[in-house]
């Protein structure tokens, strides 16, 4: 199966146990192909292997700590001591010193405390997602007195998210842009976009270093045509490998995500997009109150905070409810298609299969499932 | 408990050594000490107002900090360069040079340290990245990588003098088995902090102009002149102002090395250049935007015409014997080699690398009042760690600081 791995590797004969978890009628493999191990014919021991597995997932694996160091307490259980013991004395300072104050302020410093010193979303369980989004909703009432939802769905199975982008179609309006900073709360100071719009000019073909994505005049301009670009979600993310403490990744459904609380803010991630596809919070994000989208998933469009990155994420908390990113639903010409790659049937497998579609640069192996095609 | 015992007199006599001094000693603490809060006031500033408050942007994501960083690890990796002669060939001359060189490569690290630290947006969650609490993403981050390297050539650099430095404060020899093993990881380990550092860089697929197979040795040429050149000033600097005792022979052997180090940085520019301008693509831009600026935006150009004629003048005084041997001209070659490095190791290859962007947008980078002042103030943090080792590791060489058993 490995020979269903699209971008290119050196084939060392090392990889021939590996199996693919799932590959698309297209020919794509997911990618993950060591996460789902076979339940059936497993002895006990293996299967409480293959449930540790199956619910910490393949970082297990891949933790280059516990190889080279072969610890035998694993990283949750330590972190999880860890943690109670500083719970332990933050709530003993905040309980021997709230003789003034109200249980409001208490609380707040409680879930300060624990948000500070909680884990990786990525190897959380699912009950320990739940935990930190109630507290990320009750700090947010306690903060503002007003309500979010917030969720943490997890990927479906048997999908996995693709874009097409069709350049005859694109008027260079900008809906698309506008909805996603709506939707995702960006940080309406630094007028911080996902999306970059690029005018070039008709009779020169893609010349990026002429193209302007940053225009305020009325379109379309005569003589120009339009394309947008924004984060690839690549089948091989080099933003994704290069991450010190691995706060970004690539989930089950093709989304490559960050965890805002985990990052540290190096930007090495950044360095490494060769998309452009990554924006960093040089300052506090700011959405006025009444602009803020209270729809919410953890790796989404939830509140960021200063010194993180964040990206597209091709709108995690609208794509698992089954709805189109908001750029799609924005867009007035159509341009824009969203689909499950794995659905024989979606508009994006149709696009793929009868237009003839190119990626941005293609050379570099990172595999982007984000397709540009024309009329 | 005796060595405990030893240990608190050495820190006690260390400590009486570092605050007394003549006028000009306490003039220059206290210099340093006054940008090192100037600094500090500039850092608070950044952690107030987010990285906001310096010149980077979602176009040139590194700058100064990156920059100053990268050089420095060469600096560290350049003590080498004095550990190598003295204790694998035995050379006996760099015997003094060598626990300046040591004390030199532990400022540099901890400079290093600190200008990844003062980079980062989240440094109260830097814990993330502590092995067993956090999440170290070993081995696919080059990062994690340079972590595991620097810490460990901080503690080499930091145990092979203190153990020696121990032992002659208790006027005891120092037992070659135990230190001569740790000099020899050591100078392996110093290639491997600079090559490393390069792979950073070089393993992003997204930055042409710093994918290069080239780019990895050329740090270590570069560093090996840059790194020796600092030496050389700073014993010079020794020299005239302590009873320390460093030959002439001493300080030309190294300027041997400086010579060598930056004829080889030479030919591997030229090399370079001529990849870039001969047949140029589209991945040249970058050396273009370099050297002589793209679509009229060319804020790198005063500094790297600097650093060129400087870097080619320097090595081409250095080639002759007869200026070499003159001190005077071996100094000011050294100080002009030592500030093109830092231009070309530092500005010259980290912004140029963002310039133009991925999708060929140029946006010029200029550092703030707010960046320089951390950067400066790290520099001063570096420079009064180094005066203190510096400083303590003269006392107990000179026989001035000795340890004193008071039941004896």
């Amino acid at each position: 199966m490995s020979d269903n791995k699209k971008w290119f590797s050196l084939d060392l004969g090392l990889n021939n146990k590996k199996e693919s978890s799932g590959s698309c009628g297209c020919g794509k493999s997911e990618g993950s192909c060591n996460s789902s191990p076979k339940e059936e014919e497993l002895s006990a021991d293996e299967f409480y292997e293959a449930a540790i597995n199956a619910s910490i997932g393949e970082e297990r694996h891949r933790d280059g700590f516990e190889q080279v160091f072969d610890v035998k307490m694993d990283r949750r259980s330590a972190f999880k001591k860890l943690t109670a013991s500083l719970l332990i004395g933050a709530g003993a300072v905040t309980t021997s010193c709230s003789v003034t104050t109200g249980s409001d302020t208490k609380e707040k410093a409680q879930i300060g405390w624990e948000e500070q010193f909680k884990g990786n979303y990525k190897l959380m369980t699912d009950e320990e997602k739940q935990g930190t989004i109630n507290r990320l909703m009750r700090s947010y009432e306690l903060r503002t007195d007003k309500k979010i939802n917030m969720t943490a769905e997890n990927a479906a199975e048997d999908v996995l998210f693709g874009y097409a982008f069709n350049i005859s179609k694109c008027q260079g309006y900008m809906n698309c842009v506008s909805a996603c900073v709506e939707e995702n709360n960006q940080d309406r100071n630094s007028e911080m976009q996902y999306i970059r719009i690029h005018e070039m000019k008709d009779g020169e073909g893609f010349k990026f270093d002429k193209a302007d994505d940053n225009y305020y005049h009325e379109v379309p301009a005569e003589g120009h045509f339009y394309m947008g670009t924004q984060c690839f979600h690549c089948d091989n993310p080099p933003c994704v490998e290069v991450c010190p403490v691995q706060a970004t990744w690539k989930e089950e459904d093709g989304l490559v995500v960050i965890d805002y609380d985990w990052c540290v803010g190096c930007r090495y991630c950044m360095a490494a997009c060769p998309y452009d596809g990554r924006r960093f919070n040089w300052s506090k994000p700011e959405v006025p109150e009444n602009e803020v989208n209270k729809n919410q998933h953890y790796l989404g469009n939830r509140m960021r905070k200063k010194g993180v990155m964040e990206k597209c994420t091709f709108c995690v908390q609208r794509t698992r409810k089954g709805k189109n990113p908001a750029c799609v639903e924005a867009c007035p010409t159509g341009a824009r298609i969203f689909g499950n790659l794995l659905d024989p049937n979606s508009t994006i497998r149709w696009v793929l299969e009868n237009k003839k579609v190119f990626r941005l640069k293609e050379d570099l192996g990172t595999e982007p499932k984000f397709w540009y095609f024309m009329d | 408990m005796g060595a405990f015992k030893v240990f608190r007199s050495l820190v006690v006599d260390s400590l009486d050594t570092i605050t007394k001094g003549s006028k000009k000693y306490h003039l220059w603490m206290g210099f340093l000490i006054l940008v090192m809060l100037i600094g500090m006031y500039c850092y608070s500033i950044q952690l107030e107002e987010g990285l906001s408050a310096t010149g980077m942007s979602d176009r040139v994501s590194w700058g100064l900090y990156i920059s100053n960083f990268t050089f420095l690890v060469g600096v560290a990796a350049a003590a080498v360069m004095l550990v190598m002669p003295t204790y694998v060939l035995k050379d006996i001359d760099f015997k003094q040079a060598v626990l300046i060189g040591e004390g030199l490569a532990v400022a540099a690290l901890i400079m290093c340290l600190a200008f990844v630290v003062a980079d980062m947006g989240g440094p109260s969650v830097l814990w993330h990245m502590i092995p067993g609490i956090g999440v170290f993403n070993f081995p696919n981050s080059m990062l994690t990588w340079d972590v595991i390297v620097l810490n460990g050539y901080l503690f080499i650099n930091i145990s092979i003098p203190f153990y020696i430095l121990f032992k002659h404060y208790q006027n005891k020899e120092a037992k070659k088995s135990v230190y001569v093993p740790g000099a020899i990881i050591s100078v392996f380990w110093a290639v491997g902090i600079h090559l490393v550092t390069a792979f950073l860089y070089q393993g992003l697929q997204a930055r042409p102009f710093w994918n290069n197979a080239l780019l990895g040795p050329r740090f270590l040429a570069s560093a090996f002149a840059a790194g020796p050149a600092l030496i050389i000033l700073v014993l010079a600097v020794i020299r005239s102002f302590t009873a320390f005792k460093i030959e002439d022979k001493t300080i030309k052997k190294i300027a041997m090395i400086v010579t060598v180090a930056a004829q080889i940085n030479l030919i591997m520019l030229v090399s370079e250049l001529f990849k870039e301008f001969y047949a140029p693509t589209h991945h040249s831009e970058s050396a273009y935007y370099l050297f002589f600026g793209l679509h009229g935006k060319n804020a790198l150009l005063p500094w790297i015409w600097t650093a060129i004629p400087l870097n080619v003048l320097a090595t081409v005084i250095l080639t002759f014997n007869k200026f070499r041997n003159n001190l005077k001209v071996l100094y000011f070659c050294c100080f002009m080699l030592f500030v093109a490095i830092w231009i070309e190791k530092g500005f010259g290859l980290i912004v140029p690398g963002f310039i133009p962007g991925p999708y060929g947008k140029i946006v010029e980078y200029l550092p703030t009042g707010v960046e320089i002042g951390v950067t400066i103030g790290i520099w001063a943090m570096g420079a009064f760690i180094f005066t203190i080792l510096a400083k303590t590791a003269i006392g107990i060489e000179l026989g001035e600081l000795r340890y004193k058993d008071k039941k004896a």
